[in-house]
């Protein structure tokens, strides 16, 4: 037994999936017919009635309808029929907005907060108490002030992504080690040329890994923002759907969710590979 | 005697508040240097040289007394006066090149990218690491990062060298390799330097004068020695110089003993701080001096 420990995980990890499908499958598969009845009531009654078969899809219908939709991402029929891919588009560019706002306001005042000892104990309460509120929470106040729902919807996706980004980058540039900053002043470098030259290298590590926690809260945030929105967006695809009680569906936007919130988590850790050094 | 005073230290004091009240790390300290001195300060831990080279850096201040580089009194940190730290502080996200190329593009802002670097590679040359620029620290031996600390400070043409003991971390191998090479740079270029160290063996070989200073709080510079071996000493026989175990005793005696209790001595023997004793160890001034009697 010598195959490379990536290769058993991923045997694994199929396996597990292999598993949890064919349960899936089992436990949501007809039982066979139940009840004796004319084809034509039959027809009226569905599979449910008739044939036992669970109220829950099983993974081959999800399967068959996921795959009809990936043959057809962007179709639009109006406002409560359009692609997958376009409902995804709504969402990703809400949180791309929201989120560089955050990032636009969060990043300099961060290095203000850092650098300050003054402005870190004055703003400190400040962001004590914003920090825990619910994004959600601001939505009324946003729909009122806005009187937008989709830029209400980026309002709260800015406000919650920025409190991780704000506090990494005051605590990576707060934290840059003394002997760093020694070197650039002795080397009579300007402030300015500090912040890029000897900060923001220092510091890129601890402020990408809270851009990567904040992009990770937008797309969670995302989801129940447009919800109560409504119009486009994933979220409410999620929600309309259920309304339609399409469970197919339903489970294929989860699953969907899930994959844009582990690509936008891959590309900000890649990011964050790059610009950490080792010691 | 003082023919120049290139660097001057004049009456500095550094206290610092603690919650019982104010300590003082030591106060009025008087010294001088002429150029092209290497001179080494000896003392225990706590006795403050480390503030007394972070002043002489500009990066600390003295709480009273000021010190005057070149006729000019200390405002800040400069490029005129080069720190080798004692953790080397390289930058990690930047090459071995791209370090020192840090420091030259710093000191000449207006040269271009290709003169900032045949300046920076004659510097990573001058302390053997050709070959070794695209590097980063991470990827390099302790004593190869201290190297690349050495190039950095030099690479400015600073008028001071300042070391805060620059080989402590490293193997004692490594040690003297790097003293070598620290020797035959500050000889051949008349370097100003001055050095925090703890190792005696180390001040006799590299320093034409060595400070004692005694314990803190309340510390002072008690004597400068004179180093008497001669200006070619070499690392394989300085310590066979019939005038080396005189010295080498004198300053372990010093920091044995006479560190706590000079205290007490300055106060009989008329002690001038601003004219600190320089004292020349010969065999008529210790008779503990010839290595058969220093074996005993």
């Amino acid at each position: 037994m010598n195959i490379p420990l990536g290769l058993r995980a991923g045997l694994l990890s199929i396996l597990v999936l292999a598993l949890f499908l064919g349960a899936w499958h089992l436990a949501t598969r007809g039982t066979g017919v139940t009840q004796q009845m004319s084809p034509e009531y039959a027809k009226l009654m569905g599979l449910t009635a008739t044939q036992g078969k669970s109220a829950m899809p099983g993974p081959v219908d999800v399967g068959i309808k996921l795959w009809e939709h990936l043959k057809r991402p962007f179709y639009d029929n109006g406002p409560n029929d359009k692609g997958l891919g376009i409902q995804l588009g709504y969402s990703i560019a809400r949180v791309g907005l929201g989120y560089l706002l955050a990032v636009l306001v969060a990043v300099p005042l961060g290095f203000l907060i850092g650098m300050s000892p003054l402005m870190s104990r004055a703003l400190d309460p400040f962001i004590q108490v914003l920090k825990p509120i619910s994004p959600l929470a601001w939505m009324p106040l946003a729909l009122y002030t806005i009187k937008d729902s989709g830029l209400s919807a980026i309002f709260v996706i800015f406000i919650c992504s920025l409190w991780p980004m704000l506090i990494n980058t005051a605590f990576g540039v707060a934290a840059v080690r003394k002997e760093w900053l020694n070197v650039a002043r002795t080397l009579e470098v300007g402030a300015f040329r500090r912040a890029y030259t000897v900060i923001l290298p220092a510091a890129a590590p601890t402020i990408l890994t809270g851009m990567r926690i904040s992009i990770g809260i937008a797309w969670l945030v995302i989801v129940a923002a447009e919800m109560l929105v409504g119009g486009t967006g994933i979220g409410y695809f999620v929600w309309n759907e259920w309304n339609n009680l399409s469970i197919v569906n339903v489970i294929i936007a989860i699953l969907l969710i899930g994959l844009v919130g582990m690509l936008l988590d891959q590309v900000l850790a890649r990011l964050t590979r790059m610009v950490t050094f080792p010691e | 005697m003082m023919t120049e005073k290139f660097i001057s230290i004049e009456g500095i004091t550094k206290r610092f508040k603690t919650p019982g009240g104010t300590t003082t790390v030591f106060s009025d300290l008087w010294l001088s240097m002429q150029r092209g001195d290497f001179t080494c300060i000896i003392g225990h831990s706590g006795c403050g040289k480390t503030t007394v080279l972070n002043i002489l850096a500009g990066l600390d201040t003295p709480s009273d007394g000021v010190v005057i580089v070149d006729n000019q009194a200390i405002e800040g940190p400069s490029l005129d006066r080069a720190v080798i730290f004692q953790s080397h502080a390289l930058l990690p996200w930047r090459t071995v090149l791209g370090n020192v190329a840090y420091a030259v593009s710093s000191k000449w802002r207006n040269w271009d990218k290709a003169k900032v670097e045949a300046q920076a590679k004659k510097f990573i040359d001058l302390v053997g690491l050709t070959g070794a620029e695209h590097k980063r620290p991470a990827e390099l031996s302790g004593g190869m990062k201290q190297r690349v600390g050495i190039a950095r400070a030099l690479s400015i043409e600073p008028k001071i060298l300042l070391m805060d003991e620059p080989f402590s971390a490293l193997d004692a191998l490594t040690r003297g390799t790097l003293q070598d090479e620290v020797r035959r740079i500050c000889l051949t270029t008349g370097q100003t330097v001055f050095m925090i160290t703890h190792d005696v063996d180390e001040a006799i070989y590299l320093a034409d004068r060595v400070v004692l200073m005694t314990n803190g709080p309340e510390a002072v510079m008690a004597e400068m020695v004179e180093n008497p071996l001669p200006k070619d000493r070499k690392r394989i026989d300085f310590h066979r110089h019939p005038l080396y175990y005189g010295t080498r005793n004198h300053i372990i005696d010093f920091l044995v003993t006479r560190s706590k209790s000079f205290a007490e001595e300055m106060k009989t023997n008329g002690f001038d701080r601003r004219n600190v004793p320089l004292v020349r160890p010969s065999t008529a001034l210790d008779p503990h001096a010839s290595p058969s009697l220093a074996a005993e």
